[in-house]
């Protein structure tokens, strides 16, 4: 059925304490319809097959929307192409013959877990820390109509929650910066009225936990902003610069 | 890594980054606007009473400390961003394709910058450590019978390895201002779309001139275009 | 009807029974609640809601999900939106209009009380996501805006461009973190739940495994709620998520909660066809697709064949020689009729042998009247005279890239072709289940203290959902319901103190496990997991999917107890027990459901009438106007089929809930 040859440079690692490696695999028969994943199925299957151990990888939704996948392919979170997560890539974007390497996201913050898979709690606590609204279920809430909002500004309110939590920012940031994740969310929230009065409290908070994580610092050199495959800007970074900023000079 | 004080966190010291550094742009508009007066061509003496009334103003030596304290909290600053973001990062990848997203120099502020130091002492030995401790009496007085510290610059860059040094520093300056000047902006949190294309307009040109007006110094004088 | 299956429908007029119901069921002090302890399983809407909840209320709350964080349960992937009745647009919305409409949509299987219920809640669904933060579509004067949805015929759908599904969960998620933070959620992600355990006859916790180290766990709760989505992934081919799985559900089933409905399976029709046998998932298109697509295929068997073997492209088909089969059979709703009937229209062409792409199973949806239409609109509104083919085919298409353009690429992206120059090409794909575990009006099942929410319970969509109600019934069920209901269940439990994981119930459950897993990891079998999985997913999709008849059916069940047999003889699982181990992780899943694929061809078998996505060839309109149409048996099936574990999937035991109709009077869906 497939028609390309691929060589796979994939990282192997046994389990978070051990020393990875690169290990080679051929791949035969690859069809371009098949996304990046269903081809790593291909070779899974196959190593099953032989009673070899089969490469951990991370991927649920396989439609770009649950951030599950990872993968940093050929040097590029989520590979070559804009604008997608490694499920929406398509082998079609490589020809017969390629060498492609296939590593996990490498950051401090994202310990491997095993091969390609890493643990990405660190995101879940700095959410916790203060992404959210304080607000409890409650059946008697003023009308979602009660405080009209500015339709750019839900519109940007929007472009920035559209975050999946993939971790391809990280990945790609030289320096390993998670800004661009924590700065949509409070961008997110501080553009809706609704997210006005814990404004101050969730930058600070939500920036002392990203420090605490163990991720870089961002110096502003936008690789975050080319490789998210929902395209959040840094334009949002900048306003999450400014919200701290008050905070932190207003702060009692 | 979090940590209090005066470089407590991420942002903070990112702050003091983009804040020293534009004070240290303001100090280039001003080096550079006083050294452009050798363009003169006149001997140096207009650039002598400049230079004599930079160092014999309180004020100045006043603003002199206050650059060097800058100048070593940015440096501070950069080596802590440094030193963190490395350790960020533990294991490299094998494979790395940052021109796909990022401009070279943007990711080597680091490298840039110590280029820059390295050249700064080299140039500061050049001429600070003359104008400021140890003299100029070896120069003479120019025509005006100023101190002359346009005597030094003729000595120092009659040598091609300083002048080509020099150029090279340039450079270096070139490709830290060119990330460094919108950088601090964005830090500071001053991104509009509206404004953006005039911010980046000024920075690129910002980059382009200082830079080229600094190099031309040496060169000129090396080859004599000016005396 | 069975003693054991009591709906617990509060007395009363509709519209009043809920208002009674929360007013006279027990709660249970604040101080109390700090010393229960509740299990929820998955994190999605319904879960996630219901964690954040229970927790803001005070309970104590352990939150599972098998996915790295809470934030990827599968609600994210819901494109559309979410009904609620706020009449907005001053339309004649209503809560009984959405409910009558989500009864009738369901072809008369769903339960009127639920129903209502869910209608009349929906408005502070709504309420609370604002409050929360999620950034609903809104119109120029700042309010949210709506959009008419699945044929209905008001416009009620709340929206986030397509991601609504994204941004509701990510709502449910921030409240949920919010508790994480203080402390009263504790959050156990990458856990699988593999058996609820039973200490005198309720649910008092679960065994769960870690999956990262292997770890088996036991934790121990006052009542366990599954919120653990849909089992379309028993047909290995779907939309949902390749973790999406039944075992939680499965296992509380086989320790007594009643499987309703499960053949009850919801193919939506505009999903990217399947390309080849590396396949893993698929992919939908959203249904606001059909608005504008034309969907048709060849009226010649010879253009078809030409077309299948590349020999023709569809532009080369002329206009006299296309079949526009939903037009010409449903003249009054055509391109816009409901998803199953759409799903069976395309398969009986393509069964037909009029199918479009290499398979043979695929249809055209063509844009290419609508980039006309529209570019000629454009035309005229740009006052543009003597305007050229290609300048209208231009503005066109820039019309068709600004309502559809994301969706446009997607496909681009999948399929390598373009979808402006070429037509679209789609097949129906398994997308939703309305089966389910069996739950009373308190969303509890028939095991005391184990609850069912969201798409895991069969409650509120009989036997066909409306499009934009999945996600209305997660966060009504989570936000809304759970929260009361528990309450009343749980009032008899202050005083028992935690539950002991110590006692031999939880020892016997976790053994089972354990030697489970040792089987699999110790069988000296040949093939992968996925193979066993992807032969089940043909023999449900070939024979207990878009149409079913009884032979089929029968065929299947032999089939799909051989394929069992060979599973437990010849899997092969790698690795070890005790690490981060994926391949361990698929085998319990599809054990589970090779078990529930026959349940649901029992219960296909079992119901002698057409309904909603349960289609029987046998039982079908065969003169009149409505020739080839469903046929309901309304005095023979109109209950709920709720099934009883016995040991054996192939012998369970059918005990029968009498839906009766007291609002809404039962008629044919015509859609002529």
């Amino acid at each position: 059925m497939g028609n390309m040859k691929l060589t796979l440079k994939v990282w192997r690692q046994n389990g978070p304490n051990d020393n990875g490696k690169i290990v080679d695999y051929p791949v035969n028969d690859v069809s371009e319809d098949m996304s990046f994943l269903e081809m790593l199925d291909v070779l899974n299957d196959d190593l099953v097959r032989k009673g070899d151990d089969p490469i951990a990888f991370d991927h649920d939704c396989r439609e770009g929307i649950c951030g599950m996948c990872s993968l940093f392919i050929n040097g590029e979170a989520h590979g070559p192409g804009r604008g997608i997560t490694t499920c929406q890539l398509h082998m079609r974007k490589f020809k017969d013959g390629d060498t492609i390497y296939v590593e996990p996201w490498r950051s401090a913050a994202f310990p491997v877990i095993k091969d390609l898979a890493t643990n990405r709690g660190a995101f879940d606590r700095i959410q916790a820390a203060g992404g959210f609204v304080s607000v409890n279920t409650s059946g008697n809430l003023v009308d979602g109509n009660a405080v009209p909002i500015p339709k750019d500004d839900a519109d940007k309110a929007f472009d920035a929650a559209t975050c999946i939590g993939c971790g391809a920012c990280v990945a790609t940031c030289p320096n390993g910066s998670a800004m661009l994740f924590t700065a949509a969310k409070v961008s997110q929230l501080s553009l809706l009225p609704q997210g006005h009065p814990e404004a101050k409290r969730r930058a600070l908070a939500m920036v002392e936990q990203m420090d605490k994580e163990g991720f870089g610092n961002c110096s502003n050199t936008g690789a975050c902003e080319i490789e998210c495959p929902k395209g959040i800007s840094l334009e949002h970074i900048a306003r999450l610069n400014r919200e701290y900023l008050v905070a932190t000079v207003t702060k009692e | 890594m979090a940590s209090k004080g005066l470089f407590g966190s991420s942002l903070v010291k990112k702050y003091w980054m983009a804040l020293t550094g534009l004070f240290l742009i303001s100090f280039l508009v001003v080096h550079v606007t006083l050294n452009a007066f050798i363009f003169f061509n006149d001997g140096g003496v207009t650039f002598n009473t400049g230079a004599e009334f930079m160092a014999k103003n309180p004020i100045i030596r006043t603003m002199e400390i206050v650059l060097f304290i800058g100048l070593i909290a940015h440096i501070v600053d950069g080596l802590m961003l440094w030193s963190q973001n490395r350790a960020a990062r533990p294991v490299k990848y094998a494979m790395e394709k940052g021109s796909a997203n990022r401009s070279w120099y943007s990711a080597s502020m680091g490298i840039l910058g110590t280029l820059i130091l390295f050249f700064l002492i080299m140039h500061l030995w050049h001429f600070w450590v003359k104008s400021r401790i140890t003299g100029l009496h070896h120069y003479g007085l120019d025509a005006e019978g100023q101190e002359n510290l346009y005597g030094a610059m003729l000595e120092v860059f009659a040598n091609p390895w300083v002048v080509l040094l020099y150029v090279l520093g340039c450079f270096s300056l070139f490709w830290h201002l060119l990330h460094g000047f919108k950088s601090a902006f964005q830090s500071l949190g001053l991104n509009h779309k509206r404004y953006n294309p005039i911010i980046a307009f000024l920075g690129t040109a910002f980059s382009i001139v200082v830079p080229t007006l600094f190099a031309l110094m040496p060169v000129s004088i090396y080859l004599g275009w000016i005396k | 009807m069975s003693v054991k299956l009591d709906s617990k429908i509060p007395p009363g007029p509709i519209d009043k029974k809920w208002t009674d119901h929360k007013g006279h069921i027990r709660i249970v002090n604040p101080a109390n609640k700090r010393r229960i302890d509740v299990i929820v399983v998955g994190t999605g809407l319904a879960g996630g809601a219901a964690a954040a909840s229970l927790a803001e209320q005070g309970y104590s709350v352990k939150a599972f999900c098998f996915q790295d964080s809470a934030r990827r349960a599968h609600s994210i992937a819901a494109q559309g939106g979410i009904n609620a009745a706020k009449n907005y647009m001053n339309d004649g919305d209503s809560t009984y209009r959405l409910f009558y409409d989500t009864v009738k949509g369901g072809d008369y299987r769903a339960r009127e009380a639920n129903v209502y219920r869910l209608a009349e809640v929906s408005a502070n669904i709504i309420d609370q996501c604002v409050a929360q933060g999620v950034p609903f579509a809104r119109d120029y004067g700042g309010l949210l805006d709506n959009r008419s949805f699945g044929g209905v015929q008001v416009s009620r759908t709340f929206y986030a461009r397509g991601q609504t599904g994204q941004q509701l969960l990510l709502g449910a998620y921030s409240a949920l973190m919010r508790q994480v933070g203080k402390g009263s959620v504790q959050m156990f992600d990458r856990h699988e739940m593999l058996d609820v355990v039973i200490v005198d006859g309720k649910a008092r916790g679960i065994i769960a495994r870690n999956l990262i180290t292997g770890e088996i766990e036991r934790h121990g709760a006052h009542a366990v709620l599954l919120c653990t989505g849909g089992y379309g992934n028993v047909f290995f081919l779907s939309t949902n998520a390749m973790g999406s799985n039944v075992t939680a559900a499965w296992k509380a089933h086989k320790r007594g909660a009643y499987f309703g409905n499960p053949c009850y399976t919801q193919i939506h029709p505009t999903c990217i066809p399947v390309s080849g046998t590396h396949q893993s998932k698929l992919t939908l298109m959203s249904e606001s697709l059909r608005n504008d697509g034309r969907i048709w295929v060849p009226a010649k068997l010879e253009d078809a064949k030409a077309i299948r073997e590349g020999k023709k492209k569809g532009s080369d088909i002329a206009e006299a020689d296309r079949d526009y089969y939903l037009e010409r059979r449903y003249p009054a709703f055509g391109n816009l009729v409901p998803r199953d009937v759409a799903s069976r229209a395309a398969k009986e062409r393509c069964d037909a042998g009029f199918g479009v792409n290499k398979t043979g199973e695929a249809v055209y949806l063509d844009f290419s009247a609508a980039i006309e239409r529209y570019g000629k609109l454009e035309a005229n509104v740009k006052k543009l005279e003597n305007v050229t083919k290609e300048k209208i085919t231009e503005l066109g298409r820039a019309v068709v890239s600004e309502k559809y353009g994301n969706l446009f690429d997607m496909y681009e992206n999948i399929v390598g072709e373009n979808p402006y120059d070429h037509a679209m090409k789609i097949y129906p794909a398994v997308h939703y289940t309305m089966g389910g575990l069996w739950v009373d009006y308190n969303l509890q099942t028939t095991v005391p203290g184990l609850f069912a929410l969201g798409e895991a319970n069969f409650s509120d969509h009989g036997a066909n959902r409306l499009g934009a109600s999945a996600l209305m019934q997660g966060l009504a069920d989570g936000y809304f319901v759970i929260p009361y209901t528990v309450g009343d269940y749980l009032a008899d439990d202050i005083r028992t103190g935690p539950i002991d994981t110590k006692r031999p119930e939880f020892d016997a459950a976790e053994k089972e496990q354990k030697d489970r897993i040792n089987h699999f990891l110790n069988n000296k079998g040949t093939k992968p997991v996925d193979d066993f999985h992807r032969r089940l997913g043909k023999v449900m999709w070939d024979k207990c999917g878009m149409a079913r008849n009884a032979e089929g059916l029968k065929e299947a069940i032999t089939e799909i107890r051989q394929i069992r047999e060979e599973f437990y003889r010849d899997v092969r699982v790698p690795g070890s027990g005790n690490a981060f181990n994926q391949e361990l992780e698929k085998a319990g899943r599809v054990a589970d459901f090779l078990e529930l694929g026959e349940l649901m061809c029992v219960d296909a078998l079992n119901r002698n009438e057409s309904c909603g996505g349960h289609f029987r060839e046998e039982y079908q309109e065969m003169d009149g106007p409505q020739k080839g149409e469903a046929k309901r048996d309304d005095d023979n099936y109109a209950y709920v089929a709720a099934w009883e574990w016995t040991g054996d999937a192939g012998k369970a035991n059918l005990h029968k809930e009498a839906l009766t109709f007291e609002e809404v009077k039962l008629t044919q869906r015509s859609y002529k």
